[in-house]
């Protein structure tokens, strides 16, 4: 389930780079973002911050320890021979 | 003159990191040492330097560049999606190949392809279509050297000897440093490139008198109004490029750097800060690109502005060749530079000048990772470090460095820097086409060498197929693409003013896809690898995030 969820995530969020309801204006309700930064670049900076909190759910929720693990116990397997 | 001494400086600096770097080296006669620095890279280094590794001169020059001609649209195609795509690629391939870099001792991909499909020949034919196309990065990166040294010293230092010297500086910290001194003068770049955002954008927005009013202007002029949309610009055009950052997992330079993290934990904040790097680092480099199209009493910059009116009102008209002069004339790779030269005081200059040639300084990692290969990948592969010892083997490696970079440098003078753009434009799309043999290779345990084979066969035919293209058919006036397939009236095959469409997308999608499809055919039709190899890569811990067969 929740490797489902992390999926539908990933695919969400890479729809939301093709943003073509944003593709011929440089306003949002009439006006540019801070007076100076045109709305397609004001949201695809907000995609980067967004890639980025996707990144920390992928990290914290889907992590392969498993590899991480088994180069560890494959370490100390060896320091153990070697002692 | 100020600038330069200050770049000058710059360069002396980095040198120093990398002969520190060789002092600091515990194993100066270990492969493993000298080419991935014992696997022991920190955190910090780590995410800094794997960054720095992927900006190249582009990430500065190019995107501001590109972002003058097209608008703000340069970010949304090439920054965005690889902020998503890159660190994704990293967390889902480049920790695998850690982990199993780590436990079988692999230093480069073509030695985990080589083990993972029992091949040898065909390994070596991986080899060379990466090596093929990872060259023009070096040249360009000498060019790209050369030619800044010598806008930022006026002309004083001439085009040769400013190669020379980037040439000379490069080769002197990548032969005494490798790895470890490559990933240090990363860091330091990086750290320089993110300043230089920063500073880039608060002094030339001092200068223009504000942002506020240049965007009003530019938006109050027809000829400038779409450079703020992005309606110039297809949506399957735009779409196509989120298959471009798939390319970067499958540059060598970047998967072997991979190899170099102590611990795989240091992945962790990789992956997280890194779209928030490439935000940092596009963001006012684009912007600023954009914005150069305000600017009126520079006259370099008036004169590029100049060309593309010409070429979009007279362009239909024109021959090939004048609208590739026009086209030529209108390149904004050096716009940054202008702004810098019209706006920031002569010392900020030359620090910000240190910035870019840290960016087109970034060929290090590929002269390093195509060391790294021909050593290990056919040096070695071929009996060179049973027959003359591991110290022969590091030397081999260093001596690969001069001669890679002498050539480099010797084609950098003779040909012409299109050529060299051009040739990474159709790398970017071959990488992305090699990208299926690490899914293959870490996912797929149905996998063989013969489809592997055939993904590299067809990803070489189709580069050269695109690039003869683009070189028969001439780049069309700016506007709509010219068909030059249609049958039954379906637009298969177009030319357009940038390059080439099938059926509407960048050739990329069509390579990629038929690339993995490839790889599943030709699989399916093949003989597996031996059932020892295959428990080897998919054994029960990693099994659970393995396509079944």
């Amino acid at each position: 389930m929740k490797r489902t969820l992390l999926v539908i995530a990933v695919v969400v969020v890479y729809v939301l780079h093709q943003d073509f309801w944003f593709w011929r204006t440089a306003r949002i309700f009439g006006v540019i973002p801070f007076g100076f930064l045109p709305v397609g670049l004001f949201y695809h900076a907000l995609f980067a911050v967004l890639a980025s909190l996707l990144m920390w759910l992928l990290v914290k929720y889907a992590w392969p320890s498993h590899l991480e693990q088994e180069i560890e116990s494959g370490a100390s397997a060896r320091e153990e021979e070697e002692r | 003159m100020i600038p330069a001494i200050v770049v000058f400086i710059y360069l002396a600096i980095v040198v120093y990191i990398g002969i520190f770097a060789f002092r600091r080296s515990t194993g100066r006669q270990k492969a493993e040492d000298y080419f991935l620095a014992s696997r022991s890279l920190g955190p910090f280094v780590f995410l800094l330097s794997l960054f720095g590794t992927n900006m190249t001169a582009f990430a500065i020059l190019g995107s501001s560049g590109h972002a003058f001609n097209n608008g703000i649209v340069t970010f949304g195609l090439m920054a965005s999606s690889s902020a998503l795509v890159i660190p994704l690629t990293i967390f889902l391939i480049g920790t695998r190949v850690w982990a199993l870099g780590k436990k079988h001792g692999f230093m480069t991909p073509v030695q985990m392809f080589r083990d993972r499909w029992e091949c040898s020949h065909i390994g070596t034919v991986i080899f060379v279509v990466q090596a093929v196309l990872l060259l023009p990065y070096v040249i360009i990166g000498i060019m790209g050297g050369g030619t800044t040294l010598a806008t930022i010293s006026g002309g004083l230092v001439p085009f040769w000897f400013g190669g020379a010297i980037v040439a000379m500086v490069v080769m002197s910290y990548v032969f005494f440093g490798g790895m470890r001194g490559t990933a240090w003068v990363n860091t330091f770049q990086t750290i320089l490139f993110l300043l230089f955002g920063a500073i880039a954008i608060v002094v030339i927005g001092y200068g223009m008198g504000g942002f506020q009013s240049a965007v009003q202007q530019l938006q109050a002029s027809p000829a400038t109004a779409p450079l703020l949309t992005r309606e110039r610009i297809s949506p399957l055009y735009f779409f196509s490029y989120t298959f471009i950052p798939l390319s970067a997992i499958a540059f060598p330079h970047i998967l072997i750097f991979c190899l170099t993290a102590k611990k795989m934990a240091q992945f962790k904040k990789t992956v997280i800060f890194y779209p928030l790097c490439i935000m940092a680092i596009w963001l006012p480099c684009v912007f600023l690109g954009v914005m150069a199209n305000r600017v009126a009493d520079v006259p370099q910059i008036r004169a590029k502005q100049e060309a593309r009116r010409v070429l979009a009102t007279q362009g239909k008209t024109m021959t090939p060749e004048q609208r590739d002069q026009l086209r030529e004339e209108s390149a904004g790779d050096d716009v940054i530079l202008r702004l810098l030269e019209r706006y920031a005081p002569l010392w900020l200059a030359g620090i910000l000048g240190a910035g870019i040639m840290a960016a087109v300084m970034a060929s290090d990692s590929q002269i390093l990772a195509l060391s790294t290969m021909f050593t290990e990948d056919v040096f070695a592969f071929y009996g060179g470090k049973r027959r003359f010892g591991e110290s022969v083997h590091v030397q081999t490696g260093r001596i690969f460095v001069i001669i890679l970079t002498i050539i480099a440098y010797a084609i950098a003078l003779r040909a012409p820097e299109a050529i060299f753009d051009l040739a990474i434009q159709y790398a970017f799309s071959g990488f992305a086409a090699l990208s299926p043999l690490l899914v293959a290779a870490l996912f797929w345990r149905g996998s063989t060498k013969w489809g592997a084979l055939a993904t590299t066969v067809w990803t070489a035919a189709a580069v050269t197929a695109v690039a003869v293209f683009q070189a028969i058919v001439p780049a069309p006036a700016p506007g709509p693409p010219v068909a030059i397939w249609s049958p039954g009236g379906i637009e298969i095959l177009s030319r357009t003013p940038g390059g080439t469409a099938i059926f509407g997308f960048m050739p990329v999608v069509p390579m990629v896809i038929i690339s993995a499809l490839l790889m599943i055919v030709v699989s399916r039709l093949t003989k597996k690898p031996s059932h020892a190899t295959v428990e080897k890569y998919f054994s029960k811990a990693s099994q659970e995030t393995e396509v079944a067969a």
